[in-house]
Formats: structure tokens, C-alpha cells, sequence
């Protein structure tokens, strides 16, 4: 048995007086995929963002790959994690977001290579080789010289995916990748996702409200609400059999605003 | 009185002379501004309050006192404490922090009008901060900002008269020194009002084109 390839243990995490994350604890397993839904609110975009270091925690640790995420050792006790160990740890995780944020000032190729040359030192010939490779596994490469204004919102996030994948991530978070987008623009960029998840073996969070995706794409499905994880299991119990009400009653409501499952 | 045009292009060589330290204080003293302006709305932006609390201070103080009081300490009351100048890097100096606080403030919102989501994008890419500065939030700040920072640039060289307080040979002066020893001053001031005129209308043709060419709001 393989361990996990994130931990997180007992996290909290707290806007002012608002507790977004309360208390949890979760493992994924490497190469698992995951998918995270549940209502707005309930913490399942801030785990991702955690898990990115775009937000800090209030207590917990998680571990990725071996290591603290947020801690490391100094002096032979954990410390708070400098900019250099978030770095280190960064160089294992990449992330899509919801809105793209694509560099609206670099073309399709120097959006993917930018990051490659800057923080792993690849020459401009190597990295535009690799982002001409990944630009073609998402169907863009024709577009490669374009301006992200040019694109629309599918190739957009088509090719911020290119962009994450151009890092060699071990971990890949997708952060509602699909709610931007228009819906005739949603199948494309769902088929890039299968098309990852059946070529690789990289380990995925999905949170989405694309239940049917979520369905079809998930190892597990993890049911959030209120910073806590409700339910958790596989996506033919979740979405079939659901034990909780208060997943029952999420369901119903997505089904009812016209969701497939 | 009468306007006397052999007068006119007897002066014209102290003239043209004062106009080239003019423009030079212009051009150095923007430069100044700009570099100043960005390293203050940088450390503005610092997470360490013991950074930018001082440096907001600093920049409120600059702003709220007189530019000539300004030049006069750096010029008159530095020396004092060892630090001679010469008129003319003292004037470009006092030029350059007094308009580069300004500057600061426009830099200040061009960087906030950058979404969060390319500071987002650039961490999750695993960019530096200073890479993140470099290539991903400067570039996209900058040029909306240039008309402003234009407009600043062409009120600071409609005040560079001021440096004449500080025996800066620059145009004002040399028009006073040829209508002290000639006692003619219709001539040289008109004059002075002349070349800044012309120079000012050919900034705000140039300000129109910047305007056209940076002030469009890209789609993100």
C-alpha cells in the first residue's frame, strides 16, 4: 500500500470571524482523482487554494509528497515555511482556476514557456518544444502566436491547462474550470480533462458542479458542506445512493437547476 | 515699448542655451520621477508595515511641502551637513522625488487595476516574487498609466522655472540675466512664455497619441 500523497490534518481555516475549514483531515492517494463538490461556501475551492499556498492557514498541517506544505524543519523543530521551502514545494502542484488568468500580455506560447524558463531553467528552445507538444494534446496549437483576447473562454482555460501541465506537476488542482465558460464551450474542455486523466497519472482535485463529469472522472467524490467533508465515496454511492441528507438534499437541488448526473 | 525683433535674435543663443538645460532637467528629472515613483509604490505595497508605513510618511511629507522649499534645502541647506551639489543635479533631484511621490500614485493604481487572479496565476506557475513583479504585473501595469504619468511629466517642465532659485542656467535665468544687463524685458520673457508654449502644445499632441495608443482597457 502506497501512503498519501497529500495529508491534510486537522486544518482550519478562518476569515475574521467566518470558519470556512473546520477541523478537517483528509489523504488522497497518488494518482487518485478526486472530486470535490458540494454548496457554495463550503470550503471546497479553499482547500485548493490551500493546497496552491494562495491562502494561509490558521492551524493543521498538511503534508505533500512527503513534506510540510506550510512547515519545515529548522533546527530540529518545525517552523513556518520561508518563501524558498514554498517554492520547493510548489514545483509539485499546479492549479486552473476558474477565470483563466492567463497573462493577457503574452501570446498562447509564452504563457506556457514563461514559467518553465524563469523557474527551471529551460531554454527557450526546450520549453516552446514541450509547450508546442502540450498545446497540441489540448488542440491548440495552431493558436500558439495568438493573444489570449483572441481565444474564447474554452481555449482560454485549454490552454492555462497547457500552462499548469508545462510544469510537470505531480499534483494538478482544477479549480471550477468550467463555470466561466459558456456552455457550448464546456464538452471541450472537459475532453482535454478525460484525455489527462486517461494518458496520466497525476493526481487530480476537481471541484465542480458538473456532477455528471464528476461522476464519469472521479476515483472518489468527497461531499462538502460547511468546512466539513458530509460524505465520501464512490461516485456510483454518491450520486446513487447517498447516505446523508444533507447530501440528498444538494443533489436534488443541482438535478433541479437542470445539472445531468 | 516697442518689440525690437533684432533684440530678439541677439538673445536667441542665451536663450536656446537655457532652453537645452531646461529640457535636460525635464528629461533627467523624469527619469528620476519614474524610478523614484515605482520604488515608493513598491514599498508601499510591502507586507512589513515597518517598511511601508515609513515610506507613506515620507511621500505625504514630500508632497505637502513647496517644491521651491524643497530645491532651497537641497541646494542651500545640504551643504551644511557635507553634501554639495551642483545646481544642476540638485534641481534634477528636487524635481524628481517631488514628482516621483506623484508618480507613486499613479503607478499606485495601475498596479491595483492588475487582477489578483495574475498574482494567483504567477504563483501557482511557481514564479518569484520579483519574477512576478518583472514579467507579469509591470508590464501589465505600466502602460495604461503612461498618459498619466506623461501629464505629470509636462507640469513638472512647466515649473522647472524654479530652478532658477537655485542659479540653475536653465531658461528663466538666462532670459533674467539678459533682461538684468539690457533692461529690456519684453523680449526675453515673451520669449521664455514662447518656447514653453510651443514645447508644451507639442507634449500634449504626443500626450494624445499615448492616450490613444496605452489608455484602451484590454480584454482580460
Amino acid at each position: 500500500m502506497p501512503s498519501p500523497i497529500i495529508r491534510i490534518d486537522n486544518i482550519l481555516k478562518t476569515y475574521g470571524p467566518l470558519t470556512v475549514l473546520d477541523g478537517l483531515s483528509m489523504d488522497v492517494m497518488p494518482g487518485e482523482k478526486l472530486a470535490l463538490i458540494g454548496p457554495s461556501g463550503s470550503g471546497k475551492t479553499t482547500i485548493l487554494r490551500i493546497l496552491m499556498t494562495l491562502e494561509k492557514i490558521n492551524g493543521g498541517h498538511i503534508e505533500v509528497d512527503g513534506d510540510q506544505l506550510y512547515h519545515m524543519q529548522k533546527a530540529g523543530s518545525l517552523a513556518a515555511a520561508d518563501e524558498k521551502h514554498l517554492q520547493k514545494m510548489r514545483t509539485k502542484i499546479g492549479m486552473v482556476f476558474q477565470h483563466f488568468n492567463l497573462f493577457p500580455h503574452k501570446c498562447v506560447l509564452d504563457n506556457i514557456t514563461l514559467a518553465p524558463m524563469l523557474t527551471k531553467g529551460e531554454t527557450k528552445t526546450a520549453a516552446e518544444a514541450r509547450a508546442m507538444e502540450l498545446l497540441d494534446m489540448v488542440g491548440m496549437a495552431e493558436k500558439a502566436k495568438h493573444m489570449p483576447a483572441q481565444l474564447s473562454g474554452g481555449q482560454k482555460q485549454r490552454v492555462a491547462i497547457a500552462r499548469a501541465l508545462a510544469l510537470s506537476p505531480k499534483i494538478m488542482l482544477f479549480d471550477e474550470v468550467t463555470s466561466a465558460l459558456d456552455p457550448e464551450l464546456v464538452e471541450e474542455v472537459l475532453n482535454v480533462m478525460r484525455k489527462l486523466a486517461a494518458e496520466t497519472d497525476m493526481t487530480m482535485l476537481l471541484v465542480t458542479h458538473e456532477m455528471g463529469f464528476a461522476h464519469d472522472f472521479a476515483d472518489r467524490v468527497l461531499f462538502f458542506d460547511k468546512g466539513r467533508i458530509v460524505e465520501e465515496g464512490k461516485p456510483d454511492d454518491i450520486f446513487r445512493n447517498p447516505r446523508q441528507e444533507r447530501t440528498q438534499n444538494f443533489l436534488r437541488k443541482i438535478i433541479a437547476a437542470g445539472h445531468r448526473v | 515699448m516697442e518689440w525690437d525683433w533684432a533684440f530678439v535674435w541677439q538673445i536667441m543663443p542665451p536663450l536656446l542655451e537655457g532652453l537645452k538645460i531646461t529640457i535636460l532637467a525635464t528629461v533627467l528629472g523624469a527619469i528620476v520621477a519614474a524610478v523614484v515613483g515605482l520604488v515608493l509604490a513598491i514599498a508601499r505595497r510591502s507586507p512589513s508595515p515597518a517598511i511601508a508605513r515609513p515610506v507613506g510618511l515620507l511621500a505625504d511629507f514630500i508632497r505637502g511641502t513647496p517644491l521651491l522649499v524643497q530645491l532651497y534645502f537641497i541646494f542651500y541647506v545640504l551643504p551644511d551637513i557635507g553634501i554639495r551639489l551642483s545646481p544642476l543635479v540638485a534641481g534634477v533631484i528636487g524635481l524628481g522625488t517631488h514628482y516621483g511621490t506623484y508618480a507613486a500614485e499613479v503607478y499606485r493604481a495601475g498596479i491595483d487595476n492588475v487582477p489578483r487572479g495574475q498574482w494567483e496565476a504567477a504563483r501557482a506557475t511557481n514564479l518569484s516574487i520579483r519574477q512576478t513583479w518583472i514579467h507579469v504585473v509591470l508590464p501589465q501595469a505600466i502602460p495604461p498609466m503612461i498618459p498619466a504619468l506623461a501629464n505629470y511629466f509636462i507640469a513638472m517642465f512647466k515649473e522647472t522655472p524654479l530652478l532658477s532659485a537655485i542659479t540653475v542656467l536653465e531658461l528663466m535665468n538666462q532670459a533674467k540675466s539678459v533682461a538684468n544687463s539690457s533692461y529690456r524685458y519684453i523680449e526675453p520673457i515673451t520669449m521664455v512664455g514662447v518656447f514653453f508654449l510651443v514645447i508644451s502644445l507639442i507634449s500634449v499632441v504626443a500626450l494624445r497619441f499615448l492616450e490613444e495608443r496605452y489608455a484602451r482597457v484590454d480584454e482580460r
